[in-house]
């Protein structure tokens, strides 16, 4: 955690409360971190703040009308209050209007229970929709195995734009205005990858609902019913750390913990998508040993009596240095220095290496 | 990794992954970054974002150069001759730090005199890139209140790798840009773990935590520790590419390999192949049949890294938790669990709980890990050494007072031309490197659903004006073959490549470049093979 100097404390009062921030944090900024709920649609912290969708809407004293908190700088002494009647009932409008152009299909979302229009509906008690327009069609393209995107279900929040531009910097959507249509797309239509995609899941991480979804999960897993194990990835050597997503023991998504690691929130397309190989069929499962020129399977103690003698006797043999051992950067540290220690202290050798060098 | 260690008295990255977003300018050599680091790539987008100046040393248009102010179209193999150019501009407009360099350097004075001996036009020639731009960027470096060195295999993968990073470490002390934050000299690890490989010794020369095997008392405590009867020499062992020399001459007869596919990562593949099989006895370790285990004795089943408990540690030396996500299919077991059997079976007594109780011996043998247990991993968001004490925070940035050989050491480096140049019968030049959707030898990206799809198939990537001559349009075979082998694969024609460089990558066993390439330009200091440059043919030999 970094120190805070105390030029740079600023105190507010939140609904009544007394709330410590830092002077640059936004109002929402402050609320978050005092565990006080806003609601939110466009917020994702790696974003700058649009103030879009008019749910995080507060108010505060001396400053008239009702500012998007995603947006407003808090400051020392600031006032603020979060829950109102006038709030709920702007915040229910916003909600009900984007809910009357929005494909209900929660039955068979693979965001239900992760998606933010339904937390926010549930939370202010929506049970109907007023509205009843014309709905969006509904978004057919051929992007390949990672990404669904379902534009019946945008809510053109605009995360997804955002975050394609801000953060991987690859510019693959943009907003297409059709009249009352108003929804992100790539340029013409055209599939994700001819629109120079990077297939990082960006996009798919900030979608707060079930637009934009990993094609890899559909069906698999609902977020209330997977178990999550964080962990580091294992590709490259910048570590990022993982949610991995487990159903009935196999992997069923992957994402990234916004407020953690080097990565916080991103991941690129091996990270987010690489994991398919642990459950592949040609995994080795069973110890072989070559007998008559094939390579047969074994016990374990069956085999590991075979490296040991054929280690043991090369060693006595010929010497420790005729032995010698590569390891792997893709194995853990502790497999590494048990490796080296296999190898100088059993063997006798420093014949030992790995990969690094290519 | 060498040429830090003879800079600074560590090989590490200096600074962190965050800390790069903090700089005026960033340098990045050698490194494709949104490729094959691609989280460091967004740092480097989203600095640009914020009007950070990016400048790209690179011989390919990489994606990274939309997002840069400058893009050096560097030949191959030339980085030092443009470095060494830089600095004469730096001296010359005197632009180096003088304050720094009297309180934290030596050996000054013979690189200045080195530097003023350097023609920038002939520096030009060499690089291929015009004195103006050279200049341009030299001062743009040199006058940052805050400036970074980002780099990767295409710097330490040549012949003169070490003398590469050697010079990357001048131009940092020269402006006085190390041991700050938005500073430093930052090598960018490609495979997840070999930062940690490397700390914990899994290298012929050093014990854990980089204490020399020629130093007698460190390898007796660490004897003593062990409990091992065994007698260590203090003589360093064999690195890979020797190893394989070994192999194939009868001299090294067995090996054990956990975790590696060398037939198609390791250079010169034929010579590997010839080396697997002289071997009296192999034993493989892996998740997958792999070209390797191919030749094996014993193939011993392991569990991938989603199977296991551990750590490792990132290329900005942070160790961080590796958490069991799922269980190891059939009988495979953790590379841990079979250490440990086989240590048993060789008559050593280990009697490790698991792997945080290999930790508490790591931290009790690596000064660099001492405060870190797996208590502390949890709580804390990883630690990034040196951690030298279990109340230590762990150091985002190295060298803030002190290098730890004391003053950091000027080197001269020349610029020596690399190995294997074009000539009249092999006049290309390939160079190798990562693709995004892919990785390393395509065991695991390539068995992943999905991934799998999106770039199947090895590409030459070559420039309009070559591929016309050769009569080759989009997506014909091509036949590309060295002094050693010969691969095909379909014509990529890609704008801004250099005439008379073609670029391969390495991930593909059907078409492997590393059939290609040689292992026997080594860097005399960090035995790494010259990778980035080999002379070449091409023709066209379908239509697409
Ligand atoms: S996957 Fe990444 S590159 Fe592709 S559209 Fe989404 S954010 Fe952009
Ligand atoms: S697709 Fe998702 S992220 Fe993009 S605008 Fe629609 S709702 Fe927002
Ligand atoms: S997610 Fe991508 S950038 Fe992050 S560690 Fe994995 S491979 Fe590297």
């Amino acid at each position: 955690m970094r120190s805070v100097p105390d030029s740079d404390r600023i105190t507010l009062t939140i609904d009544r409360r007394r709330v410590e921030g830092r002077s640059g944090q936004t109002v929402l900024d402050v609320c978050r971190e005092a565990d006080i709920r806003v609601p939110t649609l466009c917020h994702d912290p790696r974003l700058e703040p649009s103030g879009a969708c008019r749910l995080c809407l507060v108010q505060i004293e001396g400053m008239r009308g009702f500012p998007p908190s995603c947006s407003t700088l808090a400051t020392d002494g600031m006032v603020v209050t979060t829950v109102s009647e006038d709030l709920t009932e702007l915040r229910r409008s916003v909600v009900e209007l984007l809910l009357s152009d929005h494909e209900l299909s929660c039955l068979t979302c693979d965001s239900a229970g992760a998606c933010a229009l339904q937390n926010i509906a549930y939370e202010l008690g929506i049970t109907w929709s007023p509205f009843d327009g014309e709905r969006h069609r509904t978004w057919e393209a051929a992007d390949g195995a990672l990404i669904e995107r379902d534009y019946a279900k945008c809510i053109a929040c605009g995360r997804c734009v955002r975050i394609c531009q801000e953060v991987q910097g690859c510019n693959v959507y943009g907003f297409t205005d059709r009249g009352f249509e108003f929804l992100p797309n790539t340029p013409y239509g055209s599939a994700l990858a001819d629109a120079g995609c990077e297939f990082c899941g960006q996009c798919v991480s900030t979608c707060p609902v079930g637009a934009l979804t990993d094609k890899l999960s559909r069906f698999k897993g609902r977020l209330w019913e997977v178990q999550r194990v964080e962990t580091t990835c294992g590709y490259c050597g910048v570590g990022c750390t993982v949610e991995y997503r487990v159903k009935d023991g196999r992997i069923v998504g992957a994402a990234a913990p916004l407020e953690r690691g080097v990565n916080r929130g991103n991941l690129c397309a091996k990270g987010r998508y690489g994991w398919g190989f642990t459950h592949h069929p040609d995994r080795l499962t069973a110890p072989l040993v070559r007998k008559d020129g094939e390579l047969v399977e074994t016990s374990w103690h069956d085999a590991i009596a075979v490296v040991a003698a054929n280690l043991a006797r090369i060693r006595d043999e010929h010497g420790p240095d005729t032995v010698a051992g590569l390891s792997s950067a893709k194995c853990t540290n502790e497999e590494n220095y048990l490796f080296q220690k296999l190898l100088r202290a059993a063997i006798g050798t420093h014949n030992v290496d790995h990969c690094a060098r290519l | 990794m060498t040429g830090l260690v003879a800079s600074f008295g560590s090989g590490a990255m200096t600074n962190s992954i965050a800390d790069i977003g903090l700089a005026d300018v960033i340098l990045v050599v050698g490194s494709n970054t949104t490729e094959a680091h691609p989280i460091v790539g967004i740092e480097l987008k989203q600095a640009a974002r914020r009007g950070a100046r990016v400048i790209v040393v690179d011989p390919r248009r990489i994606r990274l150069v939309d997002h840069a102010e400058t893009w050096l179209r560097v030949a191959p193999g030339t980085n030092v001759a443009l470095v060494n150019a830089m600095m004469r501009v730096i001296l010359d407009e005197g632009l180096a730090d003088e304050a720094f360099i009297t309180e934290r350097t030596e050996g000054f004075e013979e690189l200045a005199s080195h530097l003023r001996s350097i023609d920038l036009e002939e520096a030009s020639l060499t690089t291929g890139v015009p004195v103006d731009t050279i200049r341009e960027a030299a001062i743009a470096y040199a006058s940052a209140e805050r400036a970074s060195i980002v780099y990767s295999m295409g710097v330490t993968q040549h012949a003169s790798g070490t003398g590469q990073v050697r010079a990357m470490a001048n131009l940092a002390m020269l402006t006085g840009n190390v041991g700050r934050p938005g500073t430093g000299v930052n090598p960018l690890r490609g495979q997840n773990n070999v930062q940690g490989a490397c700390d914990l010794a899994c290298l012929p020369n050093c014990l854990p935590g980089y204490q020399s095997v020629t130093d007698r008392g460190a390898l007796d405590r660490f004897c003593d520790y062990w409990e091992t009867g065994a007698y260590l020499s203090e003589e360093p062992g064999l690195t890979v590419v020797e190893m394989m020399d070994a192999a194939a001459t009868g001299k090294v007869k067995a090996m054990y390999i956990m975790g590696e596919n060398p037939v198609i990562s390791d250079p010169d593949q034929a010579h590997v192949r010839a080396a697997m099989d002289a071997l009296d006895f192999l034993v493989v370790q892996d998740i997958f049949p792999t070209e390797t285990t191919a030749y094996a004795d014993v193939v011993l089943p392991a569990a991938s890294y989603l199977e296991k408990e551990g750590t490792f540690t990132n290329t900005e030396r942070r160790v961080q938790r590796v958490r069991r996500v799922v269980e190891p299919p059939g009988e495979a077991l953790t590379d841990l669990e079979i250490l440990g059997r086989l240590a048993e079976a060789l008559g050593q007594r280990w009697k490790y709980t698991g792997p945080s109780d290999v930790m508490t011996e790591i931290a009790a043998v690596t000064p660099q890990y001492a405060g870190i247990t797996y208590e502390r991993l949890e709580r804390e968001d990883g630690l990034q050494w040196p951690c030298p004490d279990e109340s230590h925070p762990g150091t985002p940035v190295l060298h803030t007072e002190g290098f730890p050989r004391g003053k950091g050491v000027f080197a001269v480096v020349e610029h020596i031309p690399p190995p294997e140049l074009p000539d009249g019968e092999y006049p290309f030049v390939m160079t190798t490197g990562r693709q995004l959707w892919n990785f390393h030898s395509e065991t695991m990206t390539g068995r992943s659903a999905g991934l799998a799809d999106l770039n199947p198939q090895n590409r030459v990537e070559i420039g309009p004006k070559d591929a016309e001559r050769l009569g080759a349009c989009q997506g014909d075979l091509l036949e590309v073959s060295s002094r050693r082998g010969t691969i095909r694969a379909a014509a990529h024609i890609v704008d801004d490549i250099a005439p008379g460089v073609v670029f391969v990558p390495f991930h593909f066993a059907d078409s492997p470049a590393n059939a290609l390439t040689s292992g026997a330009h080594l860097d005399p200091f960090s035995k790494i093979p010259g990778l980035k440059v080999t002379a070449v043919n091409v023709r066209r030999v379908a239509e697409a």
